[in-house]
């Protein structure tokens, strides 16, 4: 009965994540203290806040990594482990994570290659994993060894790879926070294009103000020790957004208003 | 015409010197240790002859070089059994080593019980525990690839446990969320990334199998290049022992090439 209301509740409108009243305690330590939010189908939402505010830690825990200590869950209206089970989300590290043995095209393959023996059934992308190193702008190196690749070209492999199983979520950790500037800016335009052709819902944990208010519609804003939920800040830039957007003033203002709430954490 | 034929032939003349220098700092680089053995092997030449030191005390190379193409059948007919020997020991003790490393692996209760022992068993040197193998497998074949593949065995135990552990925990966790079996983790993770470490192991096993099969061959054999060891020195034919003792290096060096290539074709990143 409970599995029929479920499935009725994933319907339509389910948000893509939603979490009721979530603690996650290492041990004595508390890591998130009682967030609750939910994450609207198809947004981008930028998380950010102070080193030791769980960032991370939320993201482990919405892609069942770790489990709550109490609280509730949900991504699409399904448990975090029946959504796992059925490849709605996918991560997208800070490392590349590419296993060096497999030239890029064979590592955007792996996700088609694991869980088998277990019979889940696995989705798969209207685009076929050559098709999606085009989309990041890997054309032509789809046989290169990770080694042959650049940090941000690797990283680009990792986002091909997280989206071949077609995923309705995409938990970012961090994924540009190893990259130089100018390779980070231009990845996150790319980032913006492949929002917007696949429709995937995004959230974005990064440290970087300008990063968190170049992407998102949303920025989520973390406190520490322990960490909890700040503020949620409203980014109403137009998209598609352009590297010039960098230098207007609502840009800036955004940019300052967030460094305050930073500071006041 | 002449200041054309200048300007255009200098930067070939440049780039002729450069590689020029390139070639001659590689030449350098194989000639330095190449002329040193050279060197070593004329003053022991010479010093054989200028104090008349006897054959059966130390030969000299000249005459380990004949031996080595008079005795050559010889020689052949009791290098094939060491050849043979090392390489079986080499695959008895790497397959055991590799199963044992994975039951580790899968399993802290069996790595607990074992590896305690194998430790023990690892001290033991192998000139002692020689001769209780040949009593009980007798002087065939048998004792001296147990004896090759036991030394074998430790290192590649050691490494292959470290290997199959070096997965970042990372790819754990990206394993963990395409919600990935332990076979479709051993498999495709945990088995690629401990290949370097195995082949380092291997290399050490390469050369090490053959001073085993050597080692049994002492303790009891009547073929074999540790048999001929002991048989040419009872019978002071010090020019065939080193003879003997070069074949046995150049058996070594084979056996590391072997895996030293196969390394170079699996282990490409």
């Amino acid at each position: 009965m409970e599995a029929v209301l479920e499935n009725l509740d994933a319907g339509t409108m389910a948000p893509a994540a939603s979490l009721r009243n979530a603690w996650v305690k290492f041990g004595q330590f508390t890591a998130i203290q009682d967030i609750s939010l939910e994450i609207e189908a198809g947004a981008f939402y930028s998380i950010l806040g102070p080193s030791g505010c769980g960032k991370s830690t939320l993201l482990r825990l919405v892609s069942d990594l770790i489990p709550p200590a109490s609280g509730d869950v949900s991504i699409f209206g399904k448990t975090t482990e029946a959504a796992r089970l059925a490849r709605e989300f996918a991560f997208v590290f800070q490392d590349a994570t590419l296993l060096p043995w497999r030239t890029a095209l064979e590592n955007v393959e792996l996700p088609l290659e694991m869980g088998r023996s277990r019979g889940i059934k696995i989705p798969v992308s209207d685009k076929s994993p050559m098709e999606l190193l085009e989309l990041v702008g890997l054309k032509g190196r789809e046989h290169a060894l990770p080694h042959e690749l650049s940090g941000g070209m690797r990283q680009r492999v990792a986002i091909a790879r997280a989206l071949v199983c077609k995923p309705k979520l995409l938990l970012m950790d961090e994924p540009f926070g190893a990259l130089d500037e100018m390779t980070r800016d231009h990845l996150n335009l790319q980032l913006l294009k492949v929002w917007e052709e696949t429709g995937v819902t995004i959230l974005f944990v990064t440290h970087s103000i300008p990063e968190a208010v170049f992407l998102g519609q949303k920025v989520l804003m973390l406190k520490a020790h322990p960490g909890r939920l700040h503020e949620i800040v409203d980014i109403d830039l137009p998209y598609p957004r352009t590297t010039e957007l960098r230098d207007t003033a609502e840009f800036t203002r955004y940019s300052a208003h967030l460094r305050k709430l930073l500071e006041a954490c | 015409m002449t200041a054309v034929d200048e300007t255009l032939g200098l930067p070939a003349d440049d780039d002729a010197a450069e590689k020029a220098i390139v070639r001659r700092a590689r030449m350098t680089a194989v000639a330095t240790p190449l002329l040193t053995a050279v060197g070593l092997v004329a003053i022991w030449e010479i010093g054989v002859r200028a104090f008349g030191v006897p054959s059966y005390i130390a030969p000299a190379p000249s005459e380990v070089a004949t031996t080595l193409v008079t005795e050559f059948p010889q020689l052949l007919r009791n290098f094939w059994p060491t050849l043979f020997e090392s390489v079986l020991g080499f695959v008895v003790g790497n397959v055991a080593a590799v199963l044992i490393a994975i039951a580790f692996v899968h399993s802290r209760m069996v790595e607990r019980a074992f590896f305690p022992i194998a430790v023990f068993i690892n001290t033991i040197p192998i000139l002692a525990i020689a001769p209780i193998l040949v009593l009980i497998f007798g002087a065939g074949l048998t004792a001296k690839v147990v004896i090759a593949a036991l030394i074998c065995f430790f290192p590649t135990l050691v490494n292959m446990v470290r290997g199959l552990q070096s997965v970042s925990p990372q790819a754990l966790e990206l394993a963990r969320i395409l919600s990935a079996t332990k076979s479709e983790v051993f498999w495709k993770i945990r088995l690629p990334s401990s290949l370097p470490f195995l082949f380092s192991a291997l290399k050490i096993a390469a050369t090490t199998c053959v001073i085993g099969a050597i080692v049994g061959e002492w303790v009891g054999a009547d073929v074999g290049l540790g048999a001929l060891i002991i048989d040419a020195t009872f019978n002071f034919r010090s020019a065939l022992l080193y003879a003997t003792v070069f074949l046995s290096s150049g058996l070594s060096v084979l056996m590391f090439a072997a895996v030293s290539i196969a390394e170079r074709m699996i282990v490409r990143w």
